[in-house]
């Protein structure tokens, strides 16, 4: 008799009566893990992947109703009352949040919560004691100075810092199993880089295995043992990450991993969409879930649902044309072929005259204090003096992390007022020159795509009146506003006739498609994109980046593409530059400064980036940073980066004085520009 | 005011990110959604029955009855509910059940006015306030602020001589004046969060101008809340009227409100109680049934209260 297995899901369903139905949300899934393992659970919203997990962990709420069985260690979960999971909870099984603010409470220290967790499952341990081992723990998890920070509260930590504490947390019982559920997903890639390695930290300290939820492929591919995804509730491929990686079967994981933005291959080859959108878990029709989105799917597939079939070396996946897939009589190619590029002749060349040019530019907004009588207390050097210059028909990415004054920038070019220093110049035209009614007819020339599609249209109004809503500015007639919004939707890829519809009855990826023909109404020159895809599922991702590259060859637009998302920019951007607090640190001809980067930060930004394929994951050599983005109020003399940069650590005192001292100006370095002293001195390696 | 916010979706709800929202709940609209959420509710049938019974009431209950407001039956003065006089007749000889319709109807004219008008100004002035910022909101909000501090009831005592003398309509207009602040500055916080959201933003960069921004942006955005304040407002404007009549500061003879009529059957409660009964069953009627149809709303709209998305 083998020892059981440290978890085991047994045919485990969650669903939630509601008026409109029973959404079903996990719907019969089984899976193992073992002690030590890392398991990675791959899914988009809506899959089931954090429901199956709260399961789990017994943290439903009363109204769901559980089937199947959750075994630990051979012993069955469900069904115990809540005293005796909490038991289990924190000393078994620990889970980790993906917001770790709401998941701190706030009005306690760091340590009183991390001791709190230890005295609950150690009767015998002194206040004191818990307090010592609270330290030690935040030490562990690479806080510095924890003697201090440990009377420290939630708010006065970072991000990255909180996640952080929840993982020192976690880890305080020793559990068996830890449950990360996007542990990651709302923090920075130096950070999300930063806490990967600590969770890697943690799991061999406790031994415990780690269960992964998270939507991104890359984070999976560099640190999971096996990989689960998850469709429509259902698990549709599991099996040991580079078996799924290199080989993958189900259409559905092979569509998302050529769907993904991948740094290495990106801006030489088109994303591969995947269109549709996950079926409702209400009234699910019968058949594959996946079959309507499916490039392959033939008649058997809409009659019944295909279980998850056993392949070779534990490699599982639910298609009924799996042993096609897998004997190689399908290839991937074939299952998701490349879509061609815009034909030549459709292509509007663009004279390479300027659109917007941006010098020196300075945005800094005083940080005040006091109710009645407010005084000054610092700056907030949102924007420190920046050079941007885009062409026609050229794309500028601008990336960085949040904090650095990507945003800011954005707001000043649509503000379209005289800014604080410096100039910015739309298509000719300095904007502190404008009168009224020339501003109002610039605008026109100069539109925006936001991050997050539902947050940029009214619910109330129709796709009609929101994409002709800018028309209605520059007095355009109501039929020939009806006329353009239809033209515009089709542009989109979306059906005309849906004009009249709301924008909840959009999914996220048509919704951002109104946000782009809203923008596109005026026939603008430029188009600021703000985190167009970021906000999107992976999978719908690739249909928006080629709709955005077709635009821009069809019309000959210039795009402004804000992104954190490295890979994203690369598939897109002429030209990157890399912001970090409120200065440009690198920038140049996309192609040179993703080959050679030559700033330090850039450098390690790159190496943070998770990329999808599990062998150039174990390969590469992380550049990791210390700490967070200081904040903007900081004075620092000197190199605005020096204190977390890597390069700076392995230079002679000499060298250093100069970083302390003297602020670096863009210099041109081979084909690019960069913001750093010792250039020549650098040995990190990228990517 | 956080339950009230129609900008917030709902609270951590595991269900949510499931249902697909363009098709789960088919309806086409939040308007649909809160429509179908009142219709399963109990309450607001039973307060809409008894407030759309009542205005009829109030419309057609004089053409029923023997009496007018103004008759007097000498004869049968101070008697009790009779087969003449349904609710029997006050000191001096005038039927209760005509002047109960009569008071009904101008109570009910008085609060269909002020509490909407007080709603309106709210959503006008707050809306202003929070979207403009800066001076102008400092401005408002100053405003506000006094106006909540003054004591509207003696402020309304003070002022009655004034309006003793004009038509009703005059002392509609002040309670509608003195009701509007509190929901001003939940608009105009409201507001405020609203204009930091996007689609406000885009509206912005396309040139739109500021009174176009809040009729087709910011009014339909908390137009739930509008209509749950004018419900309520209702009630409380009808609250005011009723004691300021009371105490004979607000409707004089020979107009009658519900108010004047239980300030008239004071007196005799004891002794000739329908005199004072039937007036005051019929206002607390009343309020308890638009109260409800307030509440009910107020919960059809509540996104915590379901898994309401907008």
């Amino acid at each position: 008799m083998t020892e059981p297995p440290l978890l085991e899901v047994r045919d485990l369903s969650v669903s939630f009566p509601q008026a409109s139905g029973i959404v079903r949300a996990v719907r019969g899934i089984s899976y193992t893990v073992n002690q030590g393992e890392f398991l990675g659970i791959v899914g988009e919203s809506g899959s089931g992947k954090s429901v199956s997990s709260m399961a789990v962990m017994g943290l439903l709420p009363r109204n769901a109703v559980v089937t199947g069985d959750v075994l630990l260690r051979g012993e069955s979960l469900l069904g115990r009352d809540d005293r005796e999971l909490s038991r289990l909870r924190g000393k078994e099984i620990a889970m980790i949040f993906q917001d770790p603010l709401s998941a701190l409470t706030p009005v306690y220290t760091v340590g009183n919560q991390i001791a709190e967790g230890l005295m609950l499952h150690d009767k015998g341990l002194g206040a004191k004691a818990a307090a010592v081992r609270a330290v030690e723990l935040l030490r562990v998890v690479g806080i510095p100075a924890p003697e201090r920070r440990v009377n420290a509260f939630p708010h006065e930590f970072s991000g990255g810092m909180r996640q952080r504490v929840m993982i020192a947390i976690a880890i305080a019982n020793d559990p068996n199993l830890i449950i990360a559920d996007e542990p990651t997903t709302a923090l920075d890639v130096t950070i999300q880089a930063q806490i990967l390695e600590v969770l890697q930290k943690a799991k061999e300290l406790t031994g415990a295995a780690v269960v992964l939820i998270t939507h991104d492929l890359g984070v999976v591919a560099g640190n999971a043992d096996r990989i689960a995804v998850m469709y429509a509730g259902k698990l549709v491929e599991t099996g040991a990450v580079d078996d799924v990686f290199t080989r993958p079967v189900m259409p559905y994981t092979i569509g998302l991993l050529r769907s993904v933005p991948n740094l290495v291959t990106a801006g030489r080859t088109r994303l591969v969409p995947l269109e549709g959108r996950p079926p409702s878990l209400s009234n699910l029709p019968p058949g594959c879930p996946f079959e309507p989105r499916c490039p392959i799917a033939v008649s058997a597939c809409t009659t019944e649902e295909p279980p998850l079939l056993q392949l070779r070396g534990g490699h599982d996946a639910a298609c009924i044309r799996a042993g096609e897939i897998e004997s190689g009589v399908l290839h991937p190619s074939d299952v998701f072929p490349r879509p061609e590029p815009v034909a030549e002749g459709a292509k509007v060349v663009n004279e390479r005259e300027s659109i917007l040019s941006i010098n020196g530019l300075v945005k800094h907004f005083p940080l005040t204090a006091g109710m009645v009588f407010k005084k000054q207390i610092g700056t907030v050097k949102a924007v420190d003096g920046i050079d941007l210059e885009i062409r026609g028909g050229e794309v500028l990415g601008l990336v960085g992390e949040s904090g650095c004054g990507k945003s800011t920038t954005i707001l000043e070019v649509l503000e379209m007022t005289s800014p604080q220093v410096g100039s910015i110049t739309i298509a000719g035209r300095d904007v502190a020159e404008l009168s009224k009614a020339e501003r109002l007819s610039m605008r026109k020339d100069v539109q925006i795509v936001f991050q997050d599609p539902m947050a940029a249209l009214d619910p109330r109004l129709t796709i009609e009146d929101i994409v002709g809503e800018p028309l209605t500015v520059h007095g355009t007639s109501r039929t020939e506003r009806r006329r353009r919004v239809a033209e515009l939707l089709d542009l989109v890829g979306l059906e005309h006739t849906m004009a009249g519809r709301y924008p909840h009855e959009f999914s996220g990826g048509q919704r951002q498609r109104v946000g782009i023909a809203r923008a596109l109404a005026t026939s603008p020159k430029l188009l600021v994109l703000d985190e167009p895809v970021s906000a999107l599922d992976v999978s719908i991702q690739a249909g928006i980046m080629n709709l955005l590259e077709d635009l821009k060859l069809q019309l000959g637009l210039s795009y402004l593409f804000v992104a954190h998302d490295l890979a994203v920019v690369r598939q897109i951007a002429d030209t990157v530059a890399v912001m970090y607090l409120g200065r440009i640190v690198e920038s140049g001809e996309v192609g040179e400064v993703f080959a050679r980067p030559h700033h330090p930060y850039t450098q390690a930004l790159m190496s943070a980036v998770p990329i999808p394929d599990p062998e150039a994951e174990r390969s590469r050599v992380r550049i990791l940073l210390d700490g967070d983005l200081p904040s903007p109020t900081d004075e620092i003399s000197g190199c605005n980066f020096h204190g977390r940069c890597p390069l700076f650590k392995l230079l002679d005192p000499a060298r250093q004085q100069r970083c302390l001292t003297e602020d670096p100006h863009l210099r041109v370095i081979d084909t690019t520009s960069a913001a750093c002293h010792h250039v020549d001195q650098n040995t990190l390696q990228p990517l | 005011m956080a339950l009230l916010d129609p900008t917030t979706q709902g609270e951590v709800d595991l269900t949510a990110a499931l249902v697909d929202p363009g098709k789960a709940p088919r309806n086409s609209s939040r308007a649909r959604l809160i429509w179908l959420r009142l219709r399963s509710t109990p309450r607001f049938w039973v307060g809409a029955v008894i407030v759309v019974g009542m205005i009829v009431w109030a419309i057609a209950g004089l053409w029923i009855a023997k009496w007018s407001p103004l008759d007097q039956d000498l004869i049968n003065s101070s008697t009790g509910p009779s087969t003449s006089h349904w609710f029997g007749t006050d000191d001096i000889g005038q039927d209760i059940y005509a002047e109960t319709v009569s008071g009904l109807r101008k109570s009910l004219v008085i609060g269909l006015i002020a509490g909407p008008v007080g709603t309106l100004i709210a959503a006008f002035v707050g809306a202003f306030a929070g979207y403009l910022g800066g001076k102008a909101d400092a401005v408002i909000s100053w405003l506000i602020n006094f106006l909540l501090v003054l004591p509207a009831f003696f402020i309304l005592v003070l002022l009655s001589p004034v309006f003793k003398s004009l038509s009703f309509l005059v002392l509609t207009a002040f309670i509608a004046m003195f009701s509007w602040m509190i929901m001003a500055q939940v608009i105009r916080a409201q507001t405020k969060s609203l204009r930091d959201r996007e689609f406000v933003k885009a509206a912005r960069f396309m040139g739109v101008g500021t009174p176009t921004i809040i009729r087709r942006h910011i009014l339909p955005n908390v137009a739930s809340l509008l209509i749950i304040d004018a419900t309520l407002g209702v009630v409380a404007a009808i609250d005011s009227e009723t004691a300021l009549s009371y105490f004979g500061f607000g409707i004089q003879r020979p107009q009658v409100s519900l108010g004047v009529l239980l300030a008239d059957g004071t007196p005799s409660a004891t002794t000739r109680p329908w005199m004072f009964l039937f007036p005051a069953i019929v206002l607390i009627v009343l309020l308890f049934a638009v109260s409800l149809v307030g509440d009910a709303l107020r919960d059809a709209v509540d996104p915590t209260s379901g898994n309401t998305r907008d």
